[in-house]
């Protein structure tokens, strides 16, 4: 096999080799219960309390304000039905039309269990049109759940600034901030949000765990029922390997912060402007100006996301792209069609996400290869050569 | 990720026939940017409308190139009649099979032929057949119907699969499942004729089978066939003839005058020799 260039770090990242290191004993020697009487399996517990104590000083947040999950799902799964639950009388939600499919879904499905949805819409950058939110909440809204930064365009939403409004208008707000941990800096005990979404596999930590951020004094309703694990908030045995795992994940995010957002953000800003030099007719998707370090999205026209993919994968590149064809659905991401992105563009887009183990060769390998993949399948296009006159 | 066979993977890393053929005789262009792919299919005649050249430029998924590349194979050397056989099924064949989510681009395929060959024949451009129905990918009414009949579809997924309709909005669902339901039910109902038929159709069905399918076949053997009656579900004839003294005139019977009475007028007929 090719060596792999993995440029797809929205999608999920590597786990840290120190973060590996640190979650096997919990496959072999302890594999205890932390729920358990015996010293055996109760001494676990203590490394689960580390590990919250780690993600907590990663986002400034509390430790017991931190409940530990399978994934960012769950979590998102268990904040808005928990707001809307604590809010019995209320019946109304605000979200975004370029939400992630979690909440998205989530949302669809409440609206047709008894709640309005208001989905507020974005600009041409992928900007939130913030009058319109405002404007749109009521006394009868329960919840506002808003993504810190999306996970196609990497463009940040100014979500400290919503949640204080929001907040003022005794509103419970979420933010899914799957894509934001780890790649910008967040601060809850300065911010209004009540609850946040975490994972555990977008910052080179293992899949299979997550967290839920909520704001102590903030009114819950757990999801999983069951036994009193995470304080009663949420049920089942804990993923101790890989909740172990997390923290040491959030420990080397915060060790590395700056480090990384400004290597990761230069080599982003370089892949991208060798490629916008390169090859004519690519548009950038976004907001350049506010969006995390490491995502660019650019659409080539005239061609399509999944040959494009393809023929970068047979190079052992690889990214993701906001194309129809590549989703099994027929429409091209819901996210570029609210920013109004033509269907003609959004069907090639290529979302490249970068992270701190791509290094300035990998880069130069993309820029180099990419502009003649874009012309073999533009020199079998039926639009391209009508479109640069013949 | 998709499941592409190989030669899918074949097809899409080294198409054949990428082009354009100048002063083609033959063009079809199907799709749109919009739709997310598209296909113009170029041909090159000879004098006895054999296929000489085929050539495409496609705007599409790797499953959309390998299917153009596909057809453009198939065609070489083909006539016209026969190339006309040519059915999205057997592009996707060729190919190894298609995913299902990707099936719309053989009927892309097919669809591009058609047109290529009605641009040929200079039936000028088809006014669109039927209604619109599925708005985002302007699919109409006489497209479904064909798309569900030909290749059995049974629910609202595999048509869009098919032929994209369903796959936007959503809100042309209930029409799409009325007229599988149409299909289903017409389907249905031609099988279901012969137990509705009173005796007297049923007798004067037998009749006019014995007359216009089943004695032609027999006289061009030398032989013949007359009804003699109709009990319940037995049909006794007499034969005439070649047939009569033929050794093989119980087997004629068996497999041939039963099967076409089964198929044509009711499948739980048994036909009996009266000396």
């Amino acid at each position: 096999m090719t060596a792999v260039i993995y440029m797809d770090n929205n999608a999920t990242t590597r786990v840290a080799p120190e973060v590996l290191e640190e979650m096997l004993p919990f496959y072999s020697e302890y594999y205890g219960n932390p729920s358990s009487m015996h010293t055996f399996g109760g001494q676990v517990g203590k490394y689960i309390t580390a590990a919250r104590e780690k993600l907590a000083g990663l986002i400034g947040a509390l430790p017991e304000e931190i409940v530990f999950t399978s994934c960012g799902t769950e979590s998102d799964s268990t904040a808005i039905p928990a707001a809307v639950g604590a809010n019995p009388d209320k019946k109304h939600i605000v979200t975004t039309r370029v939400e992630h499919p979690a909440v998205k879904n989530l949302c669809e499905h409440l609206s047709r269990h008894g709640y309005r949805v208001t989905y507020v819409p974005v600009d041409r950058k992928g900007c939130l049109d913030l009058d319109f939110l405002y404007d749109s909440l009521t006394p009868d809204t329960a919840v506002v759940s808003i993504m810190w930064a999306n996970n196609e365009t990497g463009t940040l939403f100014p979500v400290e600034e919503i949640s204080r409004y929001v907040k003022e208008q005794g509103i419970v707000f979420h933010t899914d901030a799957v894509q934001a941990v780890g790649k910008t800096s967040i601060n809850l005990k300065t911010s209004s949000v009540d609850m946040l979404s975490l994972s555990g596999h977008k910052l080179h930590g293992p899949k299979g765990v997550g967290a839920l951020y909520v704001r102590r004094g903030t009114k819950f309703l757990p999801f999983l029922l069951g036994g009193h694990q995470e304080g009663g908030r949420r049920a089942g045995t804990e993923n101790v390997a890989s909740i172990v795992g997390l923290g040491r994940a959030c420990e080397l995010a915060a060790e590395h912060f700056e480090k990384d957002y400004e290597k990761v953000g230069n080599l982003r800003d370089r892949l991208e402007a060798g490629i916008m030099e390169r090859i004519p007719h690519a548009l950038l998707n976004g907001d350049p100006e506010h969006r995390l370090p490491n995502t660019t999205s650019i659409s080539f026209e005239y061609i399509e996301g999944e040959s494009i993919l393809l023929m970068m994968d047979a190079l052992g590149i690889c990214a993701s792209s906001g194309s129809a064809c590549t989703s099994g659905s027929l429409e091209p991401s819901h996210v570029l069609r609210a920013m109004g992105v033509p269907f003609t563009a959004a069907h090639g887009s290529i979302r490249f996400s970068l992270s701190r183990y791509n290094t300035e060769e990998e880069v130069d390998f993309v820029i180099e290869k990419l502009p003649a993949i874009i012309e073999r399948l533009r020199a079998m296009s039926p639009f391209w050569k009508e479109a640069v006159g013949k | 990720m998709w499941e592409y066979s190989d030669k899918v993977k074949d097809h899409f890393a080294n198409p054949r026939n990428v082009g354009e053929i100048e002063n083609a005789d033959a063009v079809g262009e199907v799709g749109s940017m919009a739709c997310g792919d598209a296909l113009k299919l170029m041909l090159k005649l000879d004098e006895n409308e054999r296929v000489v050249d085929a050539k495409f430029q496609t705007f599409g998924c790797a499953s959309a190139i390998a299917s153009s590349s596909a057809l453009t194979e198939m065609l070489k050397g083909k006539t016209l009649k026969e190339a006309e056989q040519i059915t999205n099924d057997q592009i996707a064949d060729y190919l190894g099979g298609l995913p299902k989510e990707k099936m719309h681009c053989s009927v892309m395929g097919q669809d591009a032929l058609k047109k290529a060959i009605a641009c040929y024949r200079g039936d000028a451009e088809k006014k669109q057949e039927g209604n619109i129905v599925c708005e985002c990918f302007g699919v109409t009414d006489v497209e479904i119907e064909r798309a569900v009949r030909e290749n059995n579809l049974a629910d609202i997924e595999s048509v869009t699969n098919y032929i994209k309709a369903g796959g936007g909005c959503g809100n042309c669902h209930d029409r799409i499942q009325e007229i599988i339901d149409e299909v289903l039910a017409r389907g249905v109902s031609s099988e279901k004729k012969p137990p509705k038929l009173t005796n007297i159709e049923r007798i004067r069905r037998i009749e006019e089978t014995l007359t216009r399918e089943i004695k032609p076949t027999l006289k061009a053997d030398g032989g013949d066939i007359e009804l003699v009656d109709v009990d319940g579900s037995r049909v006794l004839v007499k034969l005439f003839g070649a047939c009569a003294a033929c050794s093989k005139s119980q087997l004629t019977l068996k497999n041939y005058v039963e099967t076409k009475l089964r198929e044509l007028v009711s499948s739980d007929l048994i036909v009996e020799e009266v000396p």
